[in-house]
């Protein structure tokens, strides 16, 4: 039995793991088979992560973040959570392997998902045109039309990028203000490839084996069009990855894991939640690793208060 | 160090194409950060069912034209190749189970 199982790898899990690595805790961080590192992985440049003035590659940070919570004994476990089971002293955590580990505290940093448009056409088109990470398919778009759906910073990082390839970049976005930071729309706005298309929603993709062109309706007056495009980019927000916890662990209204005042302490007494998994507001990478903190501390603080006994009965066996 | 050997633009005909055994074509770049996630899991069936199916990767940077051919817009994308033609089709990096899953056809 481990003391202390970190479930996600992204800034949020990695951090915990740095602490309660260094706490000699020898945590297993559970990382996850293809998104090990989490969102950053499919970004280019992080400007905003204090201590690189010159910025650093998403995947670079996440490697380095990486390497510095295994320096002090954290174990990183490519696989998957597939069920969990957290009431009870000793929690127990089964991966897509089969194998089931069991600890005395569990972090749960599994961060969010991509939001999905939810039309009928998503899925099938989906890889072809329709696509969730400018970074990967980016280089595809090479002197096509295509655009970015949403409003937010990565609505705005993302067509910027994806001018270095296209011919025209879209913005369509269903107000007529972005929430995006000033600094990116502004570099969006200056942008002589990107054109909002503003107070529009997507309706329908349409295309037989492609992509080929898209559905609006103006939210304002009800008007219906067609903009025909080779590629769309969705970058609407995300949800929570919470699913493995449904039933377990009380979540809030924004669907987010419910933790008490500024802790990280779950509606479960030895579950600590970290990360973009319990913040439906900032979801930063520096605010991700800094809730990564508070929940290895807090974690440290309730393994420091169990009986002896069953503290001893993690440390004998793994 | 990957298993899987590389393919090119100039090689493709004659190694995939030409292929009998189903052979599995792993579309990927240095710049995709999930196709460096499936690589080693690709390189874990080919171990586990080389007797029963071919794995090569092809860089979509460096063999343009093959990508092209194959209209490749996401990736990583893995294509099972049987006798010149393109019989499956996964696109996105999934866990392993579930990419056994999808090529069950050719590795069950
Ligand atoms: C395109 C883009 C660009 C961004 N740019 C910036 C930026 O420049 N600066 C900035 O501060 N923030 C940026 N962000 C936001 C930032 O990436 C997130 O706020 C941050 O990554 C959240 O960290 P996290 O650890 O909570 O979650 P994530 O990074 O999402 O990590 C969650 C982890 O949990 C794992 N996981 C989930 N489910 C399971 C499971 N069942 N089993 C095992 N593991 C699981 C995932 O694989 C992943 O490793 C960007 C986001 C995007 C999408």
């Amino acid at each position: 039995m481990r003391q202390v199982i970190i479930i996600g790898s992204g800034p949020a899990g990695y951090t915990a793991a740095i602490y309660v690595a260094r706490a000699n805790l020898s945590p297993l961080v559970i990382a996850s088979s293809v998104e090990a590192g989490g969102e950053l992985m499919n970004t280019t440049d992080v400007e905003n992560f204090p201590g690189f003035p010159e910025g650093i590659m998403g995947p670079d940070l996440m490697q380095r973040m990486r390497e510095q919570a295994e320096r002090f004994g954290a174990e990183v476990l490519l696989d998957d959570v597939t069920s969990l089971e957290l009431s009870g002293d000793v929690k127990r955590v089964t991966v897509g392997s089969g194998e089931t580990f069991q600890a005395l505290a569990v972090i749960f940093a599994t961060g969010s998902a991509y939001r999905k448009l939810g039309l009928p056409d998503e899925d099938r088109l989906s890889g072809h045109g329709v696509s969730w990470c400018a970074t990967c398919d980016g280089f595809f778009f090479r002197e096509k039309t295509i655009a970015v759906v949403g409003g937010g910073d990565s609505a705005m990082e993302e067509a910027t990028f994806l001018t270095r390839f296209a011919t025209k970049v879209y913005v369509i976005h269903r107000k007529d203000s972005l929430r995006a930071s000033k600094i990116m729309q502004e570099r969006a706005f200056n942008n002589p490839k990107i054109e909002f298309v503003w107070n529009s929603s997507v309706t329908a993709l349409n295309g037989e084996s492609n992509l080929e062109s898209v559905g609006l309706i103006d939210t304002v007056t009800g008007e219906t069009r067609t903009l025909d495009l080779d590629g769309l980019f969705i970058a609407i927000g995300n949800d929570p990855r919470t699913h493995l916890v449904h039933n377990q662990l009380a979540l809030t209204s924004e669907g987010t894991v419910e933790v008490e005042g500024r802790s990280s302490r779950t509606s479960v007494t030895g579950v600590f939640a970290a990360g973009d998994v319990i913040d439906p507001t900032y979801r930063q990478a520096v605010t991700a690793a800094g809730s990564g903190t508070v929940a290895a501390l807090d974690a440290e603080h309730y393994l420091s208060a169990l009986p002896a006994s069953l503290v001893a009965s993690a440390n004998s066996s793994s | 160090m990957s298993q899987a050997r590389p393919v090119t633009d100039a090689t493709f005909a004659n190694e995939v194409l030409a292929s009998t055994k189903p052979i599995l074509v792993d579309f990927w770049a240095e710049w995709c950060g999930p196709c460096r996630a499936v690589g080693p899991i690709l390189d874990q069936i080919l171990a586990e069912h080389g007797d029963k199916i071919d794995i090569v990767k092809l860089n979509v940077d460096e063999n343009p034209q093959t990508a092209m051919t194959y209209q490749i817009t996401s990736i990583p994308a893995m294509k099972v190749f049987q006798n010149g033609e393109v019989v499956k089709t996964v696109i996105g990096a999934k866990p392993k189970p579930a990419l056994e899953a999808d090529l069950a056809a050719f590795i069950a």
